[in-house]
């Protein structure tokens, strides 16, 4: 305690706020990522009670499109060479989300639709199973060397204010926010009330004549393409420098704790689970090092947001935003 | 009267662990079948007296010691656990500091196995109890992701404390099958080399196959037992009813403890066996997919019935061995030339750089999958396949080609 309390004071002020801000900063556009996936699964889980554990490895593959689309065969840049570089480039970003968003629906008819109502093992493990599947086939496609995404921001960094912000992590930051403001709009549009309606009680939805499956499908298609978006921004500077690759679909599994924390089937808990996740693991991963900190070993700060998650559900087993779930004999 | 299979005249001839004749003269059969395997005296069986083949079978007999933990947990008591494999870490290294040796950078006892087999069950059993306290305050899906997250947290422990693994990627060597009454230099009985028992000449391979058999009937037995006494009626109504079950006095978060704990044990001792037998363990082993490996077992075979386990075992593990020769079968026609099989696998195989396929019999990044990708794969799809179409894994199937047969030749 001594020891770190004599480095914390020898780093001195404007350093020590330097560092604050930059791990600030650093987290918060992890907490953007972590966000987007969480609310991809809080939103799948709200409407059709199935979590989705293939999170990840839809989100890899998400990213593995984004980056075959513009830097192999750049689609739909080739056709509208009139426009510059980095439009380019976030069109075949928006195609390889709506393709991933295909996948989602695809995965929902084929795999999710025949299992609802079965018992929760058994749904659980059947998104398991596609995970396993599709992150396989993802790391096939991948290949042995990760992918580079040709972003156009490349590790482009700015100064705003004490804290070096890379231009990518203002870009996720923005994208994210635009995203909720669309999930929110799209919760007051007909579909998305006809959404929170089967969320809410799935036979008297039916009763009202609003199709289920249709929602099922829906949510499947936005999850995926949440998932996507969140892919695509874990897999650039200065989450992963060099592309996407195998381990891209392990970056969904922190988005678990995230959803705990924040409650199943609360969207607030998600998004505010995603940030309260993505500072966790930033701080852990810039204050608890060096020798004072050697004991922790490697990889502390990835196991960070399930202690946290562990704490949370110990003092509220829902989480923090989620309803208690009303049992009867 | 008195010959009808079905008729219990007795409460405890009902309880019995085989009540009919049928199923006492085909367990008996069976195990006789399995004993003599390494003999390879059973005519179209012989195959399997191979080394290649006893080793397999041998894996069989640990993972399924290690479902039949899960059984309890999930099977019975109706909790559902993705931290099976933390537990087998658990119970790996408790084996591997008692019964490994020490070196300048790792603790180890070199006690017997006598000592580091019960006591690895008997921690992780500890363990367990400890943490099942903290995970039984939350319920169904979230339990889930609490277990997932031990795994995950588990992983990070093993790879920290490099004292007891050896560390990430590098791993330590595990003590043998071998049997000492102490730390006497040569083993009373060593499983781990080749020599002759009662005048038999037998391989390490035959000998340890036989030892995991024995192990594997004790726990069969084992979890029989505890299915059929009041602790095991008590998890069963748990995982149907909970709240009914607490209604009628089952002590509800005391049962889950003693099911976790359990359950733990099976898996402890598991590990011990795993690390003996594969002789090297590397933390990143008690991963995510060990614990998908348990579960997957489980809901192949057939949640909830022991039968459907051991089924279950043997299917998941056998599995990648009939992939790999089936894809060399694949491979082979390939290149045996024109024809028209060799032109049909040809579709599915890739042999170069130029040629598309599903699967790959080079290494590298030819296009296709290579045969641990494709094995991988076709778990998954099976997993799937199960649950969708047959619920009741592959104890369903049996039970319904008994039930056809039952009354053969009539449909019912």
């Amino acid at each position: 305690m001594i020891v770190a309390a004599l480095t914390f004071a020898q780093a001195g002020g404007q350093d020590a706020a330097e560092k604050l801000a930059n791990a600030t900063s650093s987290g918060i556009a992890l907490g953007a990522i972590y966000a987007l996936l969480a609310l991809g699964l809080v939103l799948i889980y709200k409407a059709t009670q199935v979590l989705n554990f293939a999170h990840g490895a839809i989100a890899a593959l998400g990213a593995f499109f984004a980056a075959y689309l513009a830097t192999v065969i750049n689609f739909p840049g080739r056709y509208v060479t009139f426009v510059p570089t980095p439009v380019q480039w976030v069109l075949s970003a928006i195609v390889a989300v709506l393709l991933t968003a295909i996948v989602g629906l695809v995965l929902e008819r084929l795999a999710i639709r025949p299992m609802i109502g079965e018992p929760l093992f058994s749904v659980v493990m059947i998104t398991i199973a596609l995970d396993i599947v599709l992150r396989t086939i993802t790391d096939d496609l991948i290949g042995s060397t990760p992918r580079p995404l040709g972003d156009p921001w490349g590790a482009d960094v700015v100064n705003i204010g004490p804290a070096l912000v890379a231009k990518t992590e203002i870009a996720t930051l923005v994208v994210t926010i635009i995203t909720l403001v669309g999930i929110a709009l799209f919760f007051r549009s007909r579909y998305g009330i006809a959404m929170r309606a089967t969320a809410f009680d799935q036979e008297a939805a039916m009763a009202q004549g609003i199709s289920t499956g249709r929602i099922f499908a829906m949510a499947w298609a936005i999850g995926a393409g949440l998932a996507a978006l969140a892919g695509i921004f874990s897999s650039v500077y200065p989450r992963s420098a060099l592309g996407v690759s195998g381990t891209t679909a392990f970056f969904a599994f922190r988005a678990l704790p995230a959803i705990v924390i924040g409650g199943l089937d609360s969207i607030t808990g998600a998004v505010i689970g995603g940030f309260i996740v993505g500072l966790a693991e930033t701080y852990a991963g810039v204050y608890l090092t060096g020798s004072t900190w050697s004991f922790l070993g490697v990889g502390f700060s990835g196991v960070m947001p399930y202690i946290v998650m562990l704490v949370v559900l110990l003092i509220r087993p829902y989480g923090l935003f989620g309803t208690e779930e009303i049992r009867r004999v | 009267m008195r010959n009808r299979p079905r008729l219990f005249v007795t409460y405890s001839s009902e309880m019995s662990l085989l009540p009919t004749w049928t199923q006492k003269t085909a367990a008996f059969v069976f195990l006789a079948i399995l004993v003599v395997i390494p003999f390879g005296v059973i005519p179209g069986l012989g195959f399997l007296s191979d080394n290649d083949w006893l080793t397999i079978l041998s894996r069989v007999a640990v993972y399924a010691i290690g479902a039949l933990g899960l059984h309890i947990l999930s099977g019975l008591a109706g909790q559902v656990s993705l931290g099976h494999a933390f537990f087998v870490g658990v119970g790996a290294y408790t084996a591997v500091v008692l019964g490994g040796e020490a070196s300048r950078t790792l603790w180890g006892l070199a006690l017997p196995i006598w000592i580091w087999l019960p006591a690895s069950g008997l921690v992780a059993a500890l363990v367990g109890a400890l943490i099942a306290p903290a995970a039984v305050r939350v319920r169904g899906i979230y339990l889930a992701i609490v277990t997932l997250g031990l795994v995950f947290i588990g992983e990070w422990i093993f790879r920290s404390t490099v004292a007891m693994t050896g560390g990430a990627q590098a791993g330590r060597e595990f003590p043998g099958f071998a049997f000492r009454f102490w730390k006497e230099e040569t083993p009373l009985i060593d499983f781990s080399a080749d020599g002759s028992w009662f005048g038999i000449e037998m391989t390490s391979e035959a000998k340890t196959y036989l030892l995991l058999l024995t192990f594997l009937v004790v726990a069969i037995i084992v979890a029989k037992n505890i299915q059929r006494t009041r602790i095991g009626r008590a998890f069963m109504s748990i995982r149907d009813r909970d709240i009914a079950a607490e209604v009628m006095g089952v002590a509800d978060t005391r049962h889950k403890v003693i099911a976790f704990a359990l359950s733990s044990a099976f898996a402890g001792m598991t590990g011990a066996l795993l690390g003996a037998f594969l002789g090297r363990l590397i933390p990143e082993g008690f991963s995510l997919l060990m614990s998908i490996q348990f579960v997957a077992i489980l809901l192949i075979g057939g949640l909830g019935t022991v039968t459907g386990t051991l089924l279950g075992a043997a299917f998941v593990i056998i599995l990648p061995r009939l992939v790999q020769d089936f894809t060399g079968l694949l491979a082979s026609t390939v290149e045996s030339g024109n024809g028209f099989l060799s032109a049909v696998s040809g579709v599915f195989v890739s042999t170069g750089m130029e040629d598309p396929g599903i699967v790959s019999t080079l290494p590298g990044t030819s296009p296709g999958l290579n045969v641990f990708q494709l094995n991988l794969v076709l778990y998954g799809l099976l997993l799937i396949g199960f649950l969708i179409f047959e619920p009741l894994g592959l104890y369903g199937i049996w039970i319904r080609i008994r039930n056809y047969w039952k009354a053969w030749p009539f449909t019912y």
